[in-house]
Parts: C-alpha cells; structure tokens; sequence
C-alpha cells in the first residue's frame, strides 16, 4: 500500500483521523493537566503530556497547520524541561501548563473547522513560557545547552523543524534491517542516488555496530541520518527507497515550511505520524496502565520489543485502526473506536446464530419425524443467542461518559476564573458507559448545569468564608449504572435554592398563582419552568432564563429524567436518569381493547385495580383515583385513542400508575397487563407525521405493529383531542368531551400544556 | 430500494398531464378501488403484498388504517377507498397493499385488487376536465382509456401532501 498513488479524499480522510485522535490527545491532556494542579506531576504524567503534545504537534506538522505547530512546539519545549527537571513545579508553572492546553485545544479546534485565529492568539501564554523558558535557560545555560543538544538529537524531528524554515530540506532516517544486504541491497547506491535529487549531507550513525567478534559479515549495521535539500517531492525520495523499503525503517520528513498545507505531502508521512502516535499512545498505556485508553491500546499492535520487525507491525497497525473508523468517516460523522475484544465476542455470537439456524432448519425439515424435543432445544438457543447478539452489538455503541466528563475541568476554569470564584471539579464513574448518543447528547445540559452550579450555586469566597465554608467551593459530577438506566448527579455544596426567593419570583413571573400552596419539592421543580432565573444579575455566564427548562427537555428526549433535591446553605443536587440506549426500551405490553401498546416500564410505579370508592369524576370532565390517600388523575387510554371494545369500567380494569418526568403520577386506565418486554424502537416518523401520545413503535413477536405510548404527551392531550373520528364515538366520550384543562391546572409544569414543543414526539433512532 | 426514484417523467405526467409529448412510454399500475380502476406510476411502487392487520395510529382520520410492518420498517396504511368517499373497506385477506413511495417516504396503499400493468404513450392520457371545485379532482392527474373503460390516474404526491407536515417541522425547528 505504500505506493499507492494519494488524493484530496485519502486527505481528507487523514485529516479526519487526526483530529479523532487529537480529540483524544486532548482529553488525555485535559485529564492529566487537571491533575496537575493538585500535585506535582511524576515524570510519567508528564511524559505521557509530553506525549501527547508532541503527537499533536507532528500530525498537524503533517497537515501544515503551522500556528498550531508553533505553539505545540513551545509548549513542548516547557514540558521537555520540565521532563529533565529544570523546572520547579510551581502554581505558575501549573497554571501556564493548564493554559497553555487550553489554548492548543483552541488550536485544533480552529484547524478542523478551517477557521483562522488572529496572528496573535495565544500569544499571552506563549510569552509566559517563553519567559519561563528564557528564565530557566538563564539560570542553567551551561546545563541546558549540553541537555538540550543531546535532547535534540532525539526529537529531531521536531526541533529541526523550526530551524531551517526557508528552504525545501527533508530528513531522511533510514536505519537498514540486518537482512537488507543479504537481500542484494546497496545502501551505498542508494545514497548514490539520493545525491542526484539535490544537496545532500549525510551521517552515519555506528551506534549498531557490535564487538568484532559479534558482527555477522552480512548484516548490515550502519544506519544514516541524511539531510537533503531538493526540489523533488517527498513521492521522489520515497521512489528511491521503493525496493528496499521491507529491510529497513525508513522516515521521510519534510522540515520546510514551504511544504505545507500544499497537499502534495506523501501518503507515508501521514500514515508515519499516526502510526507514532499510536505507538506513543500504546506504550502510554501500558506504562501508565490507565485504562482509559486502553480502546486505542487493544487495536493497535504490542509496543516493539523487537526493533527489527517494529516497521511491518506498525504498517499492519496503521491500516487497521483507519479501517476500524472508516464506515463512520464516510457518512461524515464521528467514528467510534471499539474495543477489538467487543467486535470478536460479536463474530462468535453471530457464528453460533448462524449454526442455531441451520440447525432449526434441519430440525424443521425433521419435524415429520416427530423430534419435538430438539426443536425446542433449538428455539431456546436461538432467543439465547439473539438476546446475545443484541447486547454485543449495544455495547460496540458504548463509551465511558469519559469523554463528556473530561471538557468539564476547562469549563470548571473558564467559568469560576471569570467570576472570581474557586471552584473545584471532582469526578467519579468516568468509565461508566452509556450509548454514543445519549454521550453526545449528555455534553450541552452537563455544560448548562455545571455552568448554573458555580453561577447561582457556588458563592463567592468571602461569602463562603463568612458562612463557615472553604472557601473553595467543590462541584461533584457522577455517573453511575442503576438497572438500564445511567444516573448522572451534578453536587455543588453552594448555597441551595433559596425556595423563598425561588417563590417570589415565580409569583412575580405569574408562572404560579399569589395564593398558591407549594410544597418544597414543588417549589424546587419551579426551576425547571420555562423563563425562569435567580440569579441577582444576568450575567453573561448565565441567568437569561433559558436554563433549566431547556436542560429538561434535551433530558426527555433523550427518555431520561431530571430532578432536583437542593439543602439551603448546604448545597443543591442534580439528578439526571437516562436510559442506556435509545435504540431498545424496557417495556410494558398492555391491552387495551384489541390493541397492544407498550409503556416505557421506567416510568411506571405500579398498577392496581380500583375499587368503586377509590374513583370519583370532578367537575369539568376530569377524573381522580385514590391511592393510599393520594388523588391521582385518571386517563382513559381508550378514549384519547379511541379504541373499541376496551374495558371502560376502572374497577374491571387496571390502571397503571405512571410518574412523569417532573415526578407527578398519572393513573393510565387499561384493559391488562401482558408482560414485560424488551422491544427495539421504531421510529413512526420516518415514514409519517409525527402521532401525538406515541413516541415511537416496535415489533411484537407476531410481526405486528405496537405502539409505544408517550406519558408526557399522553399527559398533555386534551380528551377533545377527537375531532376526527365523529363517526366512531361512544356513549361515554360525550361526557368527557368538554375541554379538560380544569384539571390540568394541578400539575406544576406549565410547559407541558403551553409550549407548542409539547406535542412532540421525542426523537426515536 | 429506490427510495429516491422519482423518475421525470413522473412529475410531468403527475404534475402538468396536458403537456404531452409524443412517443414517449409510461408503464402504471391498475388496480380496483370499489367498482373504480385507478393507476399510479409503477416507478412509485415498491412491492404489492397481502393485507396483513395494522396497528390503529390514534386520532387520525378514517382512511389511516394505521402502520403495518414492513420487514421491519413501520409503514403507515392508507385506505384508498374510503379516502375517495367510498367508505370504509371491509378488510378480507383477498385485498391488497400497494407499498409505494411518495416524496422519499414509504406508505401502503390498501385496493381491492392489482389489475395490470399498462404502457401508454404520452398521447393516450387526457387531462381531467375542468370540474367544480371537488376536493377529490386535485390528486386526479389524468384520465386513460383502456380496452372502452376509462383508468384514472392519480398523483400520489397530490393525495399525501406533506406540505402539513413540513411546515410543522419548521415551526418545531
């Protein structure tokens, strides 16, 4: 593959791959500088930061994004002295570290969304450690210059990048395997040839060469360091070693500037700076043996512990880990990275439904034989291994919420520096999974939230101090599993929701009536209402009003739940409950009349059968159920979809108590129970309009259509709803046909019956 | 699975029946709606199949029959005869759905039976004549005679229009 000819596609594609593992780069960065702050760094934090710079400096020298090659080179230049003990690990030299990320993150940004940045971004932090370096080159000249030169040696990738900018100069490594000879190769013609491209140094390195009595007469031990200043293309140089380039390793890099970003940049280099990366990244890992990137580790091959066949591992790697990404790249969206393990459990899974298969179709054509026996055998196989199957391939799409939860410290930075209060970001549960989307889709109410939490929740030091608190504040994000869902817990131990305030305002607001009795939870649910804000002064943090509200409804279509416990003066408690996946659903199936409808089983509390006394009809066509003395309201499912021939006495029927996403129940009238069920959802509006009170549908076991039923929305439909089918009505429907919205009054969540968004159907895959 | 073939001269026969150009050869399927033959373009048809039960979408109007499911795929059904006031069809397994696509999404079409496949020329297919303002004249796109009875073509996109449906998503959006 290595001659292969290379176009604006392949490019492209190479451009997408670096910036996945940038993103990755950074968050490893993000992580490590984090912890930095608190203590000083081992040299293994900061090799692995080194690291992780370094490769990002190299893939964008790759791409000719020179500003962010400049920058990552000073930075690395910082961290290279910090590796060899220069620099004294200070709060300064920590917080230009933790800058200086921030800015390279800003960097990369702006190449991948081909923006330019101003001639002199970043140019504060750049300064601060060029200071910090001129200080330390001042302090140690003598010192640094021998390390240096020695370091150089190295990284001399990097370094001789900056010093020969002008010209059109590559360096060439070629290190021959031992074999090359015995396979008729010259590396004297080779040269030779090199030569006729342009202006050549060159420098042998004896560094192989053995004790006269070790050296085999036909291996080859002398390796070459050549400098060329050519007007050929790299294709050219690359051309000379064509034959030879399986007997030895082989690194072309361009170190003029002119070179980049014309795009004529070989195939090789590129494919050579993800391999690096990579291997840097796989000997990261075992090194560190921090799980977190163990993905990477899995797919890439073992560290080399034998130089002499490293070159043909990292060609098998390289191509690999392109493949891996490359279904995902090409419909041009973010690729995943799977664990290789996940991808082999889901082969063997598939093999063994392919034999369950055929084995039922033996057993099918037996049958006449009367093996009834083995039919069920097969069967039970069977739902074993598709149930298999579908968890495999679930768990491909599972991340650690890692990755939402590694923007959080910059953000924690940006935000309490801003308004001048100490914050401190505490994580727990990274590694907990949760489908890619529901990741995706974690990231802007977690951003809101934490946001929100150091505005209004967190209080300024003085304030703090006065109150007998730290004057540190600490906000605690985390993620834990609980049945199929995902709880995600934002802590702040600030001041709470003042609920007096909280009460006025919304009093102010009109969003609740002057006379109204609230409970605390209800008044702390008033947060999530729609225009609505405590905070004293609208800052441009937040506090525009559109907050909380929005924060719930990315919440519910994501089919989770959002809820909110706050102690005043102690602090205040987000709880967010998200189903693993969008893709399945536990379900309930119900009857009610002919039809099956499945109700999402999180929402459901419990069911039972009302007797006469429990049920009572209120004025304005509305109806109640007691349960243990508390007034639920009663929806006949049967009317809003006017179905025939269901149960229509409660006391014959079941109603199903459901809680909403705002906590209040609902009694759901329907003909039985069927069981519990795990169903795939299917989305109803692909193909048409969205349906109000359905949120999706799935297949049952029969082949047939069941609709999935949307509380919420089910909630919000006025019983009127019916203005289509005059024909079909019955008796009871005249009753209730006057306007519901009476009764509707007594629920807390005004934005359910006002926002028009309401209706709609939450996204289903 | 050409969901997105929506051949030219489709939306020419379809859309302005009167600009006729000779020569030119469209093939549409007939089928029996009541006493009625009707005919869509056979580029809008995916499959024909059995009529299978559906699931009832709540609050729709009589002719949605509900969504049946296509080899896993929700599709919505659509009563042709009751759309065309003739009321509602009384199912039997002898009926048929016509799966088609209409403006890249796909819907069942419930007839009485398939007759044909017809190939006429441009020529062939008269225009609808003027009428009163009926509803029903809008998705009649044109009018074909075969063997002294006469086929009526319809516009599916002028049945479903999704023009509702879009304006909604842009609201929510």
């Amino acid at each position: 593959m290595t001659g292969s000819s290379f176009n604006a596609d392949d490019l492209a594609q190479f451009k997408q791959t670096f910036f996945d593992e940038c993103a990755e780069l950074l968050a490893d960065l993000e992580e490590r500088l984090s912890s930095l702050q608190e203590e000083a760094a081992d040299s293994e934090a900061l090799n692995a930061i080194f690291r992780a710079v370094h490769s990002i400096k190299a893939g964008a020298g790759a791409f000719g994004f020179s500003q962010l090659v400049q920058f990552a080179h000073r930075y690395e230049a910082l961290l290279d002295r910090m590796r060899d003990g220069l620099v004294e690990q200070n709060e300064r030299v920590a917080d230009v570290l933790v800058r200086a990320g921030d800015i390279l993150a800003s960097f990369v940004e702006a190449a991948q969304s081909e923006q330019e940045l101003g001639e002199d971004f970043g140019s504060e932090v750049g300064d601060e450690i060029d200071l910090l370096l001129a200080e330390i080159d001042g302090l140690e000249s003598v010192l640094t210059s021998e390390e240096e030169q020695s370091d150089e040696n190295s990284d001399s990738e990097g370094v001789q990048e900056d010093q020969n900018k002008s010209s059109c100069t590559y360096l060439i490594e070629f290190v021959p395997k031992a074999e090359l000879l015995r396979h008729a190769n010259e590396p004297l013609l080779l040269i030779r040839e090199l030569q006729t491209l342009g202006d050549l140094q060159t420098e042998c390195s004896l560094e192989r060469l053995p004790t006269l009595g070790a050296m085999e007469p036909e291996d080859a031990y002398l390796s070459w360091m050549l400098t060329l200043k050519t007007d050929k293309s790299e294709e050219d140089i690359r051309e000379v070693f064509e034959f030879v380039e399986d007997d030895c390793e082989l690194k072309v890099s361009a170190i003029a500037a002119k070179d980049s970003g014309d795009g004529s940049l070989s195939f090789q280099i590129i494919e050579e700076v993800t391999e690096e990366s990579e291997e840097d990244q796989a000997t990261g890992t075992l090194k560190s043996e921090k799980p977190g990137a163990q993905s990477k580790a899995a797919e890439t091959s073992v560290p080399e512990t034998n130089p002499s066949d490293a070159p043909k591992k990292a060609n098998v790697a390289a191509p690999k880990a392109k493949t891996a990404s490359t279904p995902a790249q090409s419909s041009g969206v973010s690729s995943i990275r799977v664990d290789l393990d996940r991808v082999d459990r889901l082969v063997n899974v598939v093999g063994e439904l392919v034999i369950a298969q055929s084995m039922q179709a033996q057993e099918a054509e037996d049958r006449q034989n009367g093996h009834e026996f083995l039919m069920n055998q097969a069967n039970e196989d069977m739902s074993r291994i598709v149930r298999e199957l579908q968890e495999c391939v679930m768990a491909i799409r599972m991340q650690p919420v890692k990755s939402v939860f590694s923007r959080m410290p910059r953000l924690v930075r940006e935000v309490s520096s801003k308004l001048n209060k100490q914050v401190r970001l505490l994580t727990e549960g990274e590694q907990t999974e949760v489908d890619k989307t529901v990741i995706e889709e974690l990231a802007d109410p977690l951003t809101h939230m934490i946001r929100n939490a150091i505005d209004h929740g967190i209080e300024s030091p003085e304030e703090r101090e006065a109150a007998g608190k730290k004057g540190t504040g600490a906000i605690k994000l985390l993620a834990r599993h609980a049945g199929g869902n995902i709880i995600i817990q934002v802590i702040d131990n600030g001041s709470g929701i003042n609920k007096e305030a909280l009460l006025k305002k919304a009093i102010s607001k009109g969003i609740v009536s002057e006379d109204a009795k609230l409970t605390d939870e209800e008044i702390e649910e008033l947060i999530f209402a729609p225009g609505f804000s405590t905070a004293q002064a609208v800052t441009d943090v937040s506090g525009r009003g559109v907050g909380m509200d929005v924060v719930r409804r990315n919440i519910n279509k994501l089919g989770g739940r959002i809820s909110v416990q706050s102690v005043e003066g102690k602090g205040t408690c987000f709880t967010l409950t998200i189903p693993l996946s969008l893709a399945v659903l536990d379900g309930m199936l119900v009857a009610i009349g002919a039809e099956k409808y499945i109700l999402p089983l999180a929402s459901i509390v419990e069911s039972f059968r009302p007797l006469e006394e429990q049920l009572r009809a209120l004025a304005g066509g509305g109806e109640v159920v007691s349960m243990r003395g508390e007034y639920i309201r009663l929806i006949r499912a049967h009317h809003l979809f006017n179905v025939p021939g269901a149960v229509t006495d409660p006391c014959q029927g079941l109603v199903v108590v459901t809680e909403t996403a705002n906590g209040g129940k609902v009694g759901l009238l329907v003909d039985e129970l069927i069981g519990q069920q795990q169903v795939v959802i299917k989305s109803i509006q692909e193909n048409f309009d969205p349906v109000p009170g359905v949120s999706g549908a799935t297949i049952l076991g029969n082949g047939r259509v069941a609709l999935i039923l949307d509380i919420e929305q089910l909630k919000s439909m006025p019983v009127s709803a019916d203005n289509w089918k005059s024909s079909s009505s019955e008796p009871l429907e005249q009753q209730e046909a006057s306007p519901a919205n009476g009764e509707e009054q007594r629920t807390i969540a005004p934005e359910a019956m006002t926002d028009t968004e309401g209706m709609q159907v939450p996204a289903t895959v | 699975m050409n969901d997105h073939v929506e051949s030219p001269e489709q939306e020419e026969i379809s859309g302005e029946p009167s600009s006729v150009q000779n020569g030119n050869f469209h093939q549409f399927i007939s089928f029996k709606v009541g006493n009625e033959e009707f005919a869509i373009d056979i580029m809008a048809v995916r499959e024909i199949k059995g009529w299978t039960e559906t699931a009832p979408l709540p609050n729709q109007p009589d002719y949605n029959l509900g969504v049946l499911n296509l080899r896993g795929t929700i599709v919505p059904t659509f009563d042709l005869g009751c759309r065309f006031g003739m009321g509602s069809t009384k199912t039997t397994p002898y009926h048929v759905v016509i799966i088609a696509t209409v403006q890249e999404r796909t819907i069942g079409l419930l007839v009485d039976a398939v007759s044909d496949i017809l190939t006429v020329s441009d020529d062939q297919i008269r225009p609808v004549p003027d009428m009163e303002r009926m509803t029903a004249a809008e998705f009649l796109s044109g009018i074909i005679t075969v063997e002294e009875s006469m086929v009526v073509l319809l516009s599916l996109e002028k049945l479903f229009n999704r023009g509702d449906v879009t304006s909604a998503t842009q609201i929510a959006a």
